[in-house]
């Protein structure tokens, strides 16, 4: 059982958790995650680091409610439970060992993307950030960016920051030269438009793939992915790969295996009551 | 003592084998509860009669564990059936499991001398697994009757990686010599490849269950969600314990190499089965979901293509269907899978390899297109080799697609335990008793062997308990 410490809402459906898990806290490293299991008859999902307290055996795990497991979790409440939490998972992130480095997130991807810059900016290296999202309510860790270095904060309104993508913001850094290496967090087509836009520049693009995983040990091939002409796992090999070798058709293809019954486990769990009438 | 009923040889030999109750195929195949209902005590005791207790039992000789089969079949011939239940729990620690999945028919039951042909008739040897599997459901529904002593503490601790049989048996062993006893476990539940490969209807989950609620009865611990290799590395445990016993299974799944894999609807049986299994889609108040195929084609041959293609029928596929290189008698599975699965409306291709899997425009499977093949000259495991035979490609119809053929090792343990030796494969090396490169460090298991068998892991778990006894209390 970890129980929850602190719940703070970030955006209007991304949720921050503080989370009980000592071991975890101390040895994990940036890009890892963990697996997350509420209770009985739950699924198994992915959920970034986003951040550790060792000295108070904490984890930060920050959540965006998209379908039935990740509205149940951000339902509970500081005082709760989770039930599993097992990690760390994945191959900790490659740092830049010197130069400038820009990290790119999108929407939750930018709770990912947070502890990458704060290892980067920790070595030493140049940190900027390029953090998007729809309007105000929408941009997250900006705050906590911020102190790794320059953050460019980009909305589709204009509310905050500057107006337009983020991609918009990247491709001017290119330009401008002197980037080492882009890490991009964020959703799959961001992700992909970022890698397109880095490789004519020849910059090392590091992306990191959500793939749908079970049991994040290599063990049941499910996360796979196509990177150049092999398939690997995301939850062993990843989950961050170079982006200008991902096949992002493959993933975003292979994201849609459950759609439907996603949508009827979304569907079912607004309706209480009926929940399970004619399933059995 | 047992009082044994008089019976004279002829006697004995003019009883038939009696047959183990099962469900109607067309009822079970839609069901997920187990499919051989068990005998009866009256069953059991007149199978047990059929036993000749041989002066020197073959039987024995053909289990890896050597179970004294004579003694505790005829205990149950004598109705003492808490006497057969502490002699078989003394060889055997999860005869529960055993009994229900051993390949008995190349083990204890293939040279049972009531195998022999005599006289011309064909001979059926004593039913030893079924045997064992009701003296051993007996001993789980009268676990007072049956619980070992309680042990002196050694204050000695040993970490045991991983919850399979191989973990399982050696935990229970050194719990039994007073060792204090933590296993660790990657996944949230215990119970290795028996909870989460093995279906419902072969093993019935609360068997394993009750299996493990013995262990912890018996003072073992168990720490969930810790994946050694992430979660601590093999060297960090070898310095908190007194010895370690590896034995985290094979685990890597081996995918065909031919275009298509990555198609919506193509699955490892690892994942099928542990999204059933583990996960339970197959319930209605589960949230992990699992593709609900019409025409399933599973490839291999073995128990794991077996238990994916039933399960598969289970979830309501109009078609399944093996489809596996050789013919039919170099199919690796049990035998009474395959019977198993026949009388269920599973299709057989034989002498078939698949050379692709064709997906339809939206990414998923259409069908398994598939070469005949012909059987060469014989292997180095002694099968006649397959050979593809040219220009006869046909295509199966499937909209969905199981990869049952084989597993490989997985790195995460050994990557981060630079001094353990590995074979090329990525096995550990282990002698006969589990002694690895590491003094303390000892490994059983599919981890050692490459994929095998319950009994042979739950054999390496008690050589390698005895071997880390002796370790824990020798000199220095
Ligand atoms: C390594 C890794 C790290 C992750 N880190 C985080 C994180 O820090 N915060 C966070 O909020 N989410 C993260 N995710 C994604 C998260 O695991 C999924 O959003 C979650 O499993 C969806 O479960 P659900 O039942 O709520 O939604 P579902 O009902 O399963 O899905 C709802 C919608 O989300 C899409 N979806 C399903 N699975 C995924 C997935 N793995 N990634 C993206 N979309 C998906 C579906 O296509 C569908 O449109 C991570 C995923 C991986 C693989
Ligand atoms: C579907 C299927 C059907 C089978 N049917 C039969 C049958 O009918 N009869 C038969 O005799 N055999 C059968 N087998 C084979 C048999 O199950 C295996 O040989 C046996 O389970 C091996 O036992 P083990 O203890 O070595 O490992 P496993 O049972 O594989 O258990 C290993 C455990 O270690 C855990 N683990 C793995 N890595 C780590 C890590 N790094 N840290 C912590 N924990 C870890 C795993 O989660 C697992 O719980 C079948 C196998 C499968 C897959
Ligand atoms: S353990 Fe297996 S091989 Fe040994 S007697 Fe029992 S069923 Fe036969
Ligand atoms: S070989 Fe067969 S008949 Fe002989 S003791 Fe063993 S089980 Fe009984
Ligand atoms: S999640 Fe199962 S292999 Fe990656």
């Amino acid at each position: 059982m970890h129980a929850i410490r602190s719940k703070t809402l970030l955006s209007p459906n991304v949720t921050r958790f503080v989370v009980e898990a000592p071991r975890i806290a101390e040895i994990r490293k940036p890009g890892q995650f963990v697996i997350v299991r509420l209770g009985p008859g739950a699924e198994r999902i992915p959920l970034t680091i986003a951040d550790a307290d060792p000295a108070a055996g904490t984890i930060t795990l920050v959540i965006q409610a998209v379908g039935k497991s990740t509205h149940d979790l951000v339902d509970l409440d500081p005082g709760d439970a989770i039930r599993d939490i097992a990690g760390p998972l994945g191959r900790p992130t490659e740092l830049l060992p010197a130069g400038h480095a820009v990290c790119v997130g999108g929407g939750v991807g930018t709770a990912v993307v947070f502890p990458i810059a704060q290892a980067l900016a920790a070595a030493g290296v140049r940190v900027t950030s390029v953090i998007g999202g729809r309007s105000k309510e929408w941009v997250i860790f900006a705050d906590e960016l911020r102190g790794t270095g320059d953050v460019v904060v980009c909305t589709d309104d204009g509310s905050a920051g500057r107006k337009g993508f983020v991609t918009q913001a990247l491709a001017e850094l290119c330009e401008g030269g002197g980037i080492d290496e882009v890490y991009a967090v964020g959703p799959v087509p961001m992700m992909r438009a970022c890698a397109e836009l880095t490789r004519p520049y020849g910059i090392k693009t590091t992306v990191s793939l959500n793939s749908i995983m079970v049991d994040g040990t290599g063990m049941c091939g499910g996360c796979r992915v196509g990177i150049g002409d092999t398939s690997q796992y995301a939850c062993v090999d990843g989950p961050e790969f170079d982006g200008h070798a991902v096949d992002f058709d493959l993933l975003i293809d292979r994201l849609t295996t459950y759609r439907e019954f996603e949508q009827d486990a979304l569907a079912r769990r607004s309706q209480p009551g009926q929940c399970l009438e004619g399933d059995r | 003592m047992a009082q044994q009923p008089h019976l004279t040889t002829k006697q004995r030999m003019a009883i038939d084998r009696q047959p183990m109750p099962a469900q109607a195929a067309e009822l079970r195949s839609i069901n997920f509860e187990e499919v051989n209902l068990g005998f009866t005590e009256q069953l059991a005791i007149l199978e047990a009669q059929r036993c000749l207790q041989c002066k020197k039992p073959k039987c024995v000789a053909g289990c890896p564990v050597s179970v004294d089969i004579p003694k505790f079949i005829n205990l149950v011939a004598a109705g003492d059936l808490r006497g057969a239940a502490q002699s078989l729990l003394h060889d055997n620690a999860l005869p529960c499991v055993t009994g229900r999945v051993c390949p008995q028919e190349i083990q204890c039951e293939q040279v049972c001398l009531r195998g022999r042909p005599m006289r011309g008739e064909p001979g059926t040897p004593v039913a030893i697994g079924h045997l064992e599997r009701f003296v051993a459901d007996w001993a789980a529904a009268h676990p007072d009757l049956v619980a070992p002593p309680k042990p002196e503490p050694t204050g000695r601790r040993v970490a045991i990686i991983g919850s399979g049989p191989g973990g399982l048996t050696a935990a229970g062993e050194l719990a039994r010599l007073g060792h204090d006893v933590t296993v660790f476990e990657a996944f949230h539940a215990s119970g290795g490849v028996l909870l989460y490969g093995i279906p419902e209807f072969r093993l019935p989950k609360d068997i394993v269950q009750q299996e493990v609620d013995r262990l912890v009865r018996q003072g073992v611990t168990i720490e969930h969600n810790t994946i050694v290799g992430r979660t601590y590395t093999l060297p960090e445990l070898r310095e908190r314990f007194d010895a370690v016993f590896v034995a985290v299974g094979a685990g890597l799944p081996v995918f065909m190499n031919v275009p298509g894999e990555n198609l919506k609807g193509v699955y490892a049986a690892n994942e099928y089965l542990t999204r059933v299994n583990l996960m339970g889609a197959h319930r209605p108040d589960a949230d992990t979901p699992v593709l609900r195929g019409r025409r399933v084609a599973v490839v291999g041959g073995g128990n794991v293509a077996m238990d994916a293609v039933r399960t598969a029928k289970r979830l309501g596929a109009d078609e399944a269907t093996i489809v596996y290189r050789r013919s039919r008698t170099e199919l690796p599975a049990r035998a009474e899978e395959v019977h198993h699965a026949e009388e269920e409306g599973v299709q057989f291709q034989f002498l078939t390899a698949p050379v692709e899997v064709v997906g339809d425009d939206h990414g998923w499977v259409a069908g398994l297109a598939c070469v005949r093949m012909e059987l060469g000259e014989p292997d180095d495991s002694g099968r006649r080799r397959p050979v593809a035979i040219p220009g006869s490609e046909f295509v199966v119809p499937a909209d969905m697609v199981v990869v049952a053929i084989g597993t490989r090792a997985n790195p995460l343990l050994t990557q981060t335990s630079p001094d353990l030796t590995i074979n090329r494969w990525g096995y550990i090396e282990a002698d006969a008793d589990g002694r690895t490169s590491i003094p303390g460090v000892f490994a059983g298991g599919d981890i050692v062997r490459g994929a095998a068998t319950v009994i042979l892991a739950m054999g390496d778990g008690k050589r390698a308990a005895t071997a880390i006894d002796a370790y824990l209390r020798g000199p220095g």
